[in-house]
């Protein structure tokens, strides 16, 4: 028996029964990951000592190995946002999403490799060197949690946490034939997740199936005293409310996320995915939703305005990195800055400053915003007739290797069907929903309204009850799953 | 050219909650650099401020009695820049929506004026740290102690015309704030910080000139120096045909002067944008309705109350009222049954006294009010001549030691004895014929040389009274 093929409730269960144990677990995953590491390059940091959960809890996920996307802070572990400038930064606290995690007996074996401070579509930005598809090594992963999605795809660990703030768990999901989710805005504690826009960050499971990701959220939602946005809204029971039953479902496919741009065989893809949904009792029907052709430019002017800000606090005086050479405090800020942020950081430091500073607050901030609102308010409204919406995750596979970085534009705008989702604060899931002809996987996108989360899971969990793309592993080389 | 002087404030407040407006770390002042911080105030990767709804409260409060329009749904939003005394390189304040906006002040000069200073807005903020240079390694330390300490920011409008008004208003300003108990206003610990924008325009014109904001004033003393000090220069500048540059200057107490510390016209952009990680705030009418019931009784009510119930002079009702402390010392004492006239004149000349000559605040005085009323009492009651009271009084302030005691210990209880003061006026007599004879001779100054003997006799603690009513009766005798 292949421990790394089991899902993450699998091993749970077993080794509750005590058919394996926690030492197995670990140094199955362990040894995956010391066979996988060089070659997809998926950890920032792995963990020298792992110790097991003290007895296994009454957690549906007790003693199950995991890992942490590596801007969450984790006490006394580096957490480097995969940048320069946090340097060997170590937190005196960890992340309320950590403790939580370990009071239900998660066993951390390391620190998951990113794109530098969660900016990036392709995990290639990483101070720490590219992450790669363990379905191609000449693939990106996806971004931002690349290093979350390879790892669960390549057997290394049962699940992962990421971080979302425009598709980064649902895009490298997609890419790497896993399964993630990122949540409604204000059900996961963002306490201890360093900002990248904080509106719009929310944290979210990457596993093997949408059951896994139901177990993973029943344990982190819920209020947080230590985060003034955290929401106050019953948690817990979704894994108990995957019932697979969907019948009478109402779906909308919006029209506008299956036009130009789309690649053929995603929207083939996808499209099967619905007749999986209309089989098992769903009504789907097409309808239009055209302000999200809006949702890109809003999303990286809100996004990049709140980055400039929030990693303005890196500036060589407190922690981290600091420039070895400075003449005063200018030059002490200019150089540690220059010299601590990769290219992609800066561009959008810099977008971000623009778009806030004084004679322009009106031409673009302000009006990203109104365009937030427009697009939540047509979203509201279409779930006024929809239980669910159903679109691709990305408009094409997993590109190769350097391919996107040299034109952001392009690698901004493949952001189109996830950002809005984080604009409105909706919970949207990504389930891997086929194959292209190069064997890369395809995922498949559902979106609920504000917390209905339950919602999505189960139509996810219905899904995956009659396919079986989200149980193949890829046999490359770091990634050999299967 | 007669020229007029146009003046703005903005005074920053800190406000008296227990702990920070983002953290439970203590807002005590002082304590060892670095001490009273943790990870949210230092703004360390990844932590996120919730806000303390006491500093709602105490903003909301201040500006209901600034008589302001309370923003019942308010926002905070992030300034931005850069400096090594603000962790985050951002300090959560308010800018778009601010709690209380459009109040009105009436303030009353020492001259007797009277007008109504408006507020154009009081808003929230948090604190910076501070930064401390060791000459001698020459290298400047952060101290992050006062970061995140609540403070609100009272901007007024341009309505001020001269030092008197501006003093007049702080004074009214820190007594209201004082009442509610929402600050302790001490400059010296820079817990009240005024800015001072500063222009000058011939008499009665209504265009504004260019105007200067002068900081570091660290007194009323100095803030009234520099307004006048800063419109002489402005006025000279102009009258030899220079021009105003919009800066901001450096009050120095040393010189008496204040220097340009950073022109305006350069300013940096602080790019303003709402906090996203504090959701709006709203305040329900229920809260608002408890916050205006919960306003106490302002010094001029208490004034007019004063004169009225204990028949005070306006002088005296003045005096006490001024700080908070001192009137509800005087109350609690006046409880105590004593005689608030008595209260009063022991409040205005021993207690005031005390307290300037340590240079202390009423509020930090540990004398209290029971052991005011029982050396009240004893007078009284005859039982200590109020001379004996004053020096009981001195003895026990600092420590507000037990009155009683020190009175037994030191054996200063007032002779009563009829029988023990006409001993000693025997003695005095026996030992002094030559006064004795002076004053039958129709000398009336040996009839004071004879009292004072026979109160050195009984070492000051006999009642003048009888003392002089025995002298005189023996005398009468001979």
């Amino acid at each position: 028996m292949d421990l790394c093929q089991l899902t993450a409730l699998e091993l749970a269960e077993k080794l509750k029964s005590g058919q394996v144990t926690q030492a197995d677990a670990i140094a199955a995953a362990q040894a995956r990951i010391a066979a996988a590491q060089p070659e997809n390059n998926a950890f920032v940091t792995v963990a020298d000592e792992v110790s097991p959960t003290a007895g296994l809890s009454a957690s549906p996920l007790a003693g199950v190995p995991m890992a942490y996307k590596d801007n969450i802070c984790t006490k006394g572990v580096k957490t480097s946002c995969a940048s320069k400038i946090l340097g060997d930064f170590k937190p005196p606290y960890d992340a309320t999403i950590v403790e939580r995690l370990r009071a239900a007996g998660a066993v951390s074996l390391g620190k998951l490799n990113m794109d530098e401070f969660a900016m990036g579509s392709t995990s290639e930005t990483s101070f720490y060197g590219p992450v790669k598809n363990p379905w191609d090594l000449s693939r990106v992963p996806g971004g931002s949690s690349g290093g979350a999605a390879a790892a669960v795809a390549a057997g290394e660990v049962w699940y992962a946490i990421g971080s979302d703030t425009g598709g980064s768990i649902r895009q490298p999901a997609a890419y790497c034939g896993v399964t993630g989710m990122k949540p409604t805005y204000g059900t996961v504690s963002r306490y201890g997740l360093i900002a990248y826009a904080s509106s719009l960050d929310q944290m979210g499971p990457i596993a093997r199936s949408a059951a896994d990701c139901a177990a993973v959220l029943d344990l982190i939602q819920g209020r947080d005293p230590r985060d003034g946005t955290s929401l106050d809204a019953p948690a817990g029971g979704l894994l108990a409310g995957l019932t697979g039953d969907i019948r009478g479902r109402r779906v909308g496919i919006p029209a506008d996320c299956f036009g130009d741009g789309l690649d053929g065989e995603v929207r083939r893809a996808v499209l099967a995915a619905a007749d999986v949904l209309r089989a098992r009792g769903a009504v789907v029907e097409e309808f239009p939703l055209p302000v999200i052709r809006y949702a890109v430019p809003a999303y990286y002017i809100i996004a990049c305005a709140e980055a400039s800000s929030n990693l303005s606090r890196f500036d060589g005086v407190k922690y981290g990195w600091r420039a070895e050479h400075y003449e005063d405090l200018t030059e002490l800020y200019t150089k540690t800055r220059t010299e601590g942020f990769g290219s992609e950081v800066k561009r959008r430091i810099l977008l971000g400053t623009f778009v806030l500073s004084t004679g322009y607050y009106d031409a673009y901030y302000k009006k990203a915003l109104q365009v937030k609102a427009v697009i939540k308010s047509a979203f509201d409204e279409a779930f006024q007739k929809y239980d669910l919406l159903l679109t691709p995750v990305a408009p094409t596979t997993a590109p190769k290797l350097g391919e996107s970085l040299s034109d952001p534009l392009q690698m901004y705008l493949s952001d189109i069907y996830t950002v809005s989702v984080n604009l409105a604060g909706l919970p949207g899931i990504s389930v891997p929903c086929g194959f292209d002809a190069k064997g890369m996987p395809i995922g498949a996108q559902l979106i609920g309204p504000a917390l209905g989360d339950g919602v999505v899971l189960n139509a996810a969990h219905a899904f995956q009850l009659e396919t079986d793309y989200h149980k193949k592993a890829p046999a490359e080389k770091g990634g050999g799953r299967a | 050219m007669t020229w007029e002087t146009v003046i703005g404030l903005e005074t920053h407040v800190e406000l008296a909650t227990k702990t920070k407006i983002f953290c439970s770390c203590t807002t005590e002042f002082g304590g060892a650099p670095n001490t009273h911080c943790c990870p949210v105030c230092t703004g360390m990767p990844g932590t996120l401020p919730v806000l303390n709804k006491r500093v709602l409260e105490f903003a909301v409060k201040a500006g209901l009695a600034l008589n302001c329009s309370i923003t019942r749904r308010c926002k905070f939003d992030r300034k931005n820049y850069f400096y090594p005394d603000l962790p985050k390189a951002y300090q959560i304040s308010q800018l778009y929506l601010p709690i209380c906006r459009d109040g009105a002040v009436p303030i009353r000069t020492e001259a007797g004026v009277e007008k109504t200073i408006r507020i154009h807005e009081l808003h929230m903020e948090e604190d910076a740290g501070k930064l401390v240079h060791d000459p001698w390694i020459d290298q400047t330390r952060a101290d992050y102690n006062r970061c995140g300490v609540p403070l609100i920011e009272i901007v007024t409008e341009p309505d001020f015309r001269c030092a008197d008004e501006v003093i007049a208003y702080l004074e009214k300003l820190r007594s209201t704030l004082q009442y509610l108990g929402v600050s302790d206003c001490k400059m010296q610990e820079g817990s009240l910080r005024c800015d001072v924008n500063l222009s000058v325009r011939p008499a009665g014109s209504t265009e504004f000139g260019t105007r200067t904001e002068m900081k570091n004033l660290n007194s009323f003393k100095a803030i009234a120096r520099a307004i006048q000090y800063e419109a002489r220069r402005q006025i000279e500048l102009i009258e030899e045909g220079k021009r105003v540059i919009q800066e901001t200057r450096r009050w120095d107490e040393n010189k008496d002067a204040t220097f340009a510390m950073r022109s305006k016209e350069n300013a940096q952009d602080y790019r303003y944008f709402p906090e996203p990680d504090i959701p709006p705030l709203e305040i329900s009418q229920e809260e608002l309705d408890r916050y205006r019931a919960e306003q106490p009784e302002m010094a001029e009510a208490k004034m007019a109350r004063y004169q009225t119930d204990y028949g005070l002079p306006a002088y005296d009702t003045q005096m006490i009222t001024a700080q908070k402390a001192l009137a509800d010392f005087f109350e609690a004492a006046v409880a105590l049954d004593s005689d608030p006239k008595q209260a009063s004149n022991w409040i205005m000349g021993q207690v005031m006294g005390q307290l300037s000559a340590r240079g202390m605040e009423a509020k930090d005085m540990a004398f209290s009010p029971a052991s005011l009323a029982r050396l009240i009492a004893l007078v009284k009651d005859g039982r200590l001549n109020r001379n004996t009271a004053v020096k009981v009084f001195e003895a026990v302030f600092e420590t507000d030691g037990d009155v009683d005691a020190y009175v037994r210990e030191h054996s200063l209880e007032q002779v009563s004895d009829a029988g023990l003061v006409q001993k000693a006026v025997e003695e005095v007599f026996a030992a002094n014929p030559k006064s004795v004879a002076d004053y039958q001779a129709g000398k009336q100054k040996a009839f004071g040389f004879l009292v004072g003997q026979t109160m050195a006799r009984l070492k000051g603690r006999a009642s003048p009274q009888v003392v002089n009513e025995t002298i005189k009766a023996l005398l009468e005798q001979l």
